[in-house]
């Protein structure tokens, strides 16, 4: 028997498939577009040319897209399969978990490998994978390309939290000739600062805090969160599958 | 809904708002007047008594908020933008025949959105101490609700006197019991009605405008939900997670917090607010020399977030977390109501000392948070509870 998670994010949809000891047997990553029943689709007939189907596997979704997923056995919230997944991903089954993902920002507590609280940005872009994307395209740049140029830039912060505003702003600072490197600075700065706030909010006494979500992949966001928090963050180059793992994992306890 | 699988009387409860536009026209009719409440604080006692009757105006929806922003900031909680909002497009039937509106120096939003109301309806204000620890605080809201009762006696040309207040006092006294009583279903596990089925009692009653009519009717379906359940009408699973809401008035998010938990896999066994257990715990004391000050006492008992500090809130919370054997609370803060928002920290505390899990959602009337809520609501409700 397999167990198959699907995080169908607002940005990206990730794919794992574990067999019955836990080992993975397939994972895929892809653009989850405008149309995340579409994506769902495209999923499963990829899944079924790999020989994994209704018959030989149960199927978990998650992410903002689980409802668009006919063929899902059960549905169950981001929230719980980050934490689930995270506890597994760093064989860590009592600490924070930090998700910086395309339109959310959750920070997870987790105990004896249960989540048992967990808070989520407001309903806005602020603080979010969102932001970090619209900033670095107003400064025609990719993402890792942004994360590269703030590790060498200093001294300019960004004081609005909202997308919108802070977008004007980093105009004005362009046109006040500020490098990229510094703007990028105050890009990274002020997300971070917002993730910060964030934990402030969650009353746990956790030591240990790993990151998942795709900004896992950049070592300077990495970096200057535990500046932020005064912690060194633990994090995995598989980090933006934790959900997807959590989905799968949460298969196997489908009867 | 529910109501297939309740006995009758719910679906008419639930209807009692719309109901009463026809009764608050025919009261007008028939020279009646009525009197326009915003909040659980004003003494109703006082208004029945002057022979008024009495409905809450509380905005609900979002349709006025638009109108309201003309005069209101935008970032002000949406009860307060509503309700001023229906006022001002005279969309409400209640508002728009309301012959005095009572209100009180509650929040800031609500006190100054009166100053702003008061320019084109009849407003009077009643001055709320807010710290009940002070020795003076009884002394000074007993004067209030003695001008309350000069100033309806002379615009109404009515007498107020002691045994007016004191039938008034019986009546209101039974209404609240019936209410505890139909808030104490919530104890048994499962519960016999859904907790927005129950609040749909409560709002509707508002809407009655005859007292005795409104304690039979609740009588009767109070005896007809034990009835059905002793017979093992279960409307609720047995599996389903019991939690306390606790915060702002949410009678204009009820579809989307409410119905979003009770859809999800919990059932609300309580409501800590407004519209639930808060207003209606404690009862005036019905044999006291002074009736005045009988009343006074009684509604300086409500534990609300304006009130510094708020001892009764944080000494009755852990009471219902016990008596309704809850397994999470969720709290529903409306944008930009500072006072719920801020005492947030203190419950939260409260709560996970009792070893129960705890979330806070900010809302307000729109759709746009449909999405993030459930999710979170979901979460919540996923959470194992630890051993």
């Amino acid at each position: 028997m397999y167990y198959t998670g699907i995080d169908i994010g607002s940005t990206s949809a990730k794919v794992i498939v574990l067999d019955g000891s836990n080992d993975v047997i397939c994972r895929n990553v892809m653009p989850t577009g405008w149309s995340s029943v579409d994506t769902a689709e495209k999923i499963r007939r990829e899944l079924a040319e790999a020989g994994i189907n209704s018959e030989c596997s149960k199927f978990v979704a998650t992410g903002y897209g689980r409802i668009s997923v006919p063929y899902a056995d059960k549905t169950i919230t981001e929230i719980t399969c980050h934490g689930k997944g995270a506890a597994f991903l760093y064989e860590d089954d009592t600490c924070t978990v930090i998700d910086i993902g395309g339109q959310d920002t959750k920070i997870i507590s987790i105990m004896k490998g249960q989540v048992i609280d967990f808070i989520m940005n407001d309903k806005c872009s602020a603080g979010t994978g969102r932001f970090l994307e619209i900033m670095a395209s107003t400064l025609g740049v990719g993402l890792s390309e942004l994360c590269n140029l703030a590790r060498s830039g200093s001294g300019v912060s960004i004081s609005s939290m909202c997308t919108v505003f802070a977008e004007s702003e980093v105009v004005s600072l362009i046109g006040s000739g500020h490098s990229k490197e510094d703007i990028a600075y105050g890009i990274v700065d002020s997300i971070t600062n917002k993730v910060k706030s964030l934990c402030g909010k969650l009353s746990a006494d956790n030591t240990r805090i790993y990151l998942t979500g795709g900004l896992c992949e950049s070592d300077y966001i990495i970096e200057s969160l535990s500046d932020k928090l005064g912690i060194r963050i633990l994090s995995n180059r598989n980090g933006r599958y934790a959900g997807a793992l959590g989905a799968a994992l949460s298969a196997k306890s489908i009867k | 809904m529910s109501f297939l699988d309740l006995p009758g009387r719910f679906d008419e409860f639930a209807d009692a708002r719309r109901q009463g536009f026809l009764k608050v026209k025919q009261i007008k009719e028939k020279g009646g007047k009525v009197a326009g409440i915003f909040c659980t604080f004003t003494p109703t006692e006082i208004l029945d008594a002057a022979g008024l009757y009495t409905v809450g105006l509380c905005g609900m929806s979002e349709e006025t908020i638009i109108d309201a922003e003309a005069d209101l900031p935008r970032n002000l909680c949406p009860l307060i933008k509503s309700s001023y909002g229906f006022a001002l497009t005279e969309k409400c039937p209640y508002t728009y025949f309301s012959d005095i509106i009572i209100g009180e120096t509650t929040c800031d939003g609500k006190k100054k959105m009166y100053e702003l109301l008061g320019e084109f309806k009849d407003t009077y204000i009643m001055q709320l101490p807010q710290g009940i620890d002070r020795e003076y605080t009884l002394g000074m809201w007993e004067k209030e609700l003695h001008l309350l009762i000069k100033e309806l006696e002379k615009r109404f040309g009515v007498e107020i006197t002691d045994e007016k207040l004191k039938k008034a006092v019986l009546k209101r006294n039974l209404q609240r019991s019936l209410y505890n009583e139909l808030f104490e279903l919530g104890k048994l596990d499962p519960p016999p009605l859904k907790g927005f089925d129950m609040y749909k009692v409560i709002e509707g009653s508002g809407f009655s405008f005859d007292l005795e009519e409104n304690c039979s009717k609740l009588r009767e379906l109070i005896d007809n939900t034990k009835e059905a359940y002793q017979r093992g009408n279960r409307p609720v699973s047995k599996d389903s997670k019991r939690i306390l809401v606790t915060g702002c008035p949410i009678g204009g998010v009820l579809d989307k917090v409410v119905n979003t938990i009770e859809s999800s896999g919990g059932v609300v066994v309580c409501f800590e607010n407004c519209g639930g257990v808060k207003p209606v715990r404690h009862l005036v004391d019905e044999g006291a020399q002074d009736i005045v000050k009988a009343i006074a006492e009684r509604y300086l008992k409500i534990g609300c977030s304006v009130m510094s500090p708020n001892i009764q809130r944080m000494q009755m919370l852990p009471e219902l977390l016990k008596e309704f054997r809850v397994d999470g609370v969720m709290e529903i803060v409306l944008q930009a109501c500072h006072t719920y928002s801020v005492e947030k920290r203190e419950i939260k505390k409260i709560v996970n000392g009792a070893g129960l899990p705890y979330m806070a959602i900010e809302t307000d009337y729109s759709k746009s948070d449909i999405g993030q809520i459930k999710t979170r609501i979901s979460a919540f409700l996923e959470m194992e509870p630890l051993e």
